[in-house]
């Protein structure tokens, strides 16, 4: 090996170099909203335990207009987190099955049937209809 | 070269993942509707500090505050290191230390529910 | 026999008398079913005999020909020039320095290759009588995937953590070593864990998933890099939660 190899300097450039990449960026800002959706249920929990004044306050600055866009964009990025986790959870756990691996659309969908009963089920138990 | 420790970071990390996959959705869906004038029955005050008042929902409320935050610190962490922030020490200490304390606060409400 | 006008846009560099790399344009007639390699091939015959990249098989099995095109790391074999209209860019594997024009320094790879002890450590002697060891069809199925890395890098190029973290071990070493545990008749996984357990083993990994999506050879080294993840993790907490309990 003669002369000097050439470092190429490495930038957040490769970010926008691919779709995939961009995507894989998407899937990690979810957690920016789950995050804070999460500290927004914490404080949920502070006013429940004020009692009912603070409470019923609470749930009146819900309906202020940016909390209903930062709802529906939490609810986006959310689905996005948990559609990407189901999706890649095959490659993670792969099972054999005799000689064959169960194919990971299977793997895949037992995870979306359970997480789209889960979520009718607590819809149902909340009370939400 | 020595066994790393991070599965102490990572085994919540995905636990949180999972739960936040299974959960989060529906749990938003739920303060949306409340956001939008049609609260679920139960964030009527008295059926829900009766839910949350039971220990058992203490312990899963508490659980999946904790796993949530984590698996957002921990994300967090390595999005900030791929947008070339190489503080990681720095990054990793107050994002792990954001998740403990935001599960600190929880754990105190619910005790006072 | 249809022809087609293609324009090149290759990275040169000379370390001998350059600085830094430049691009050249080679504009040239190729035919229709060409791929990158022929083009290339093409220039270095009738254009500029000073054109130096590797390649070898021709036929996507060596590994060789790994190269950026337009911004995607491909095989220059595997690569055909019917499906880029435009000008077609050219550049060495992202990630490695640059030795000469598309040619690569690929020591750190080959030593992380070696570092993770890709043979076979048997977990019981061989049969005394000189028999062989015996495998079921399953015992193979299990970790026959990770045996078809043909070492090209694409992975490398791909990975942005390898290219932020330069002593990350990568998903072609990690696969490789996965290859070894997964294989029933091998008893090195702890040996190997030193390795890809280490911080700059799996745990550099976030799990971005460019690396399965352009391995040529559907290895899914993001799969046995979560896996090892995942058994690494159990692993952990068995020892430090449950001390007593044996591997």
């Amino acid at each position: 090996m003669s002369g000097k190899p050439y470092v190429r300097a490495m930038t957040s450039e490769w970010i926008v170099r691919h779709p995939r990449y961009m995507r894989y960026m998407v899937r990690e800002f979810s957690c920016l909203f789950i995050g804070g959706w999460t500290l927004l249920l914490v404080w949920g929990l502070k006013q429940l335990a004020n009692g009912p004044v603070a409470w019923t306050a609470f749930l009146e600055a819900l309906k202020s207009p940016a909390s209903i866009v930062f709802h529906v964009l939490a609810l986006g990025f959310a689905l996005y987190h948990s559609v990407t986790w189901f999706n890649l959870t095959p490659k993670a756990l792969p099972m054999q099955r005799g000689e064959e691996f169960v194919p990971d659309r299977v793997i895949a969908g037992a995870h979306f049937v359970v997480w789209g009963l889960l979520s009718i089920a607590i819809l149902v138990l909340a009370g939400a209809f | 070269m020595a066994l790393s420790n991070k599965p102490i970071v990572w085994g919540p990390f995905a636990a949180g993942g999972t739960i936040t996959a299974f959960l989060t959705p529906v749990l938003i869906l739920l303060t949306l509707l409340a956001a939008l004038g049609h609260a679920p029955d139960l964030f009527a005050y008295e059926r829900l500090h009766a839910f949350a008042g039971h220990w058992l929902a203490k312990l899963a409320i508490a659980g999946v505050v904790f796993l949530s935050l984590w698996s957002t610190a921990h994300r967090l962490r390595i999005t900030c290191y791929d947008l070339g922030v190489r503080a990681d020490t720095l990054v990793a200490t107050i994002v792990y230390a954001g998740a403990l304390a935001g599960t600190a606060a929880s754990v105190l409400y619910l005790i006072q529910i | 026999m249809k022809e087609r006008q293609v324009e090149l846009e290759v990275l040169r560099y000379n370390p001998e008398t350059d600085r830094e790399p430049r691009f050249q344009r080679y504009s040239i007639t190729c035919r229709e079913e060409w791929v990158v390699l022929d083009a290339l091939n093409h220039v270095k015959e009738t254009v500029d005999p000073t054109l130096s990249y590797r390649w070898s098989c021709h036929m996507a099995v060596c590994g060789s020909c790994g190269m950026m095109i337009d911004g995607e790391p491909k095989l220059a074999c595997k690569t055909f020039l019917r499906d880029y209209p435009g000008v077609i860019r050219v550049e060495p594997l992202a990630h490695f320095p640059i030795e000469r024009d598309l040619v690569t320094v690929i020591d750190d790879f080959m030593a992380k290759l070696a570092r993770v002890k890709p043979y076979l450590i048997p977990k019981e002697p061989a049969p005394a009588d000189g028999s062989e060891y015996l495998q079921t069809p399953a015992e193979l199925k299990k970790f026959k995937q990770f045996t078809l890395c043909i070492n090209c890098m694409l992975c490398y190029a791909a990975c942005p953590e390898y290219g932020l973290i330069p002593t990350y071990i990568g998903p072609a070493a990690i696969a490789l070593a996965h290859r070894y545990n997964q294989d029933s008749r091998d008893g090195g996984r702890a040996i190997r864990q030193e390795e890809i357990a280490a911080t700059e083993g799996v745990w550099e990994c976030s799990f971005v998933g460019a690396c399965s999506e352009v391995c040529p050879e559907h290895v899914d080294p993001a799969g046995a890099i979560q896996q090892v993840k995942i058994k690494s993790t159990v692993d952990w907490y068995k020892k430090h939660l449950m001390p007593w309990t044996k591997e």
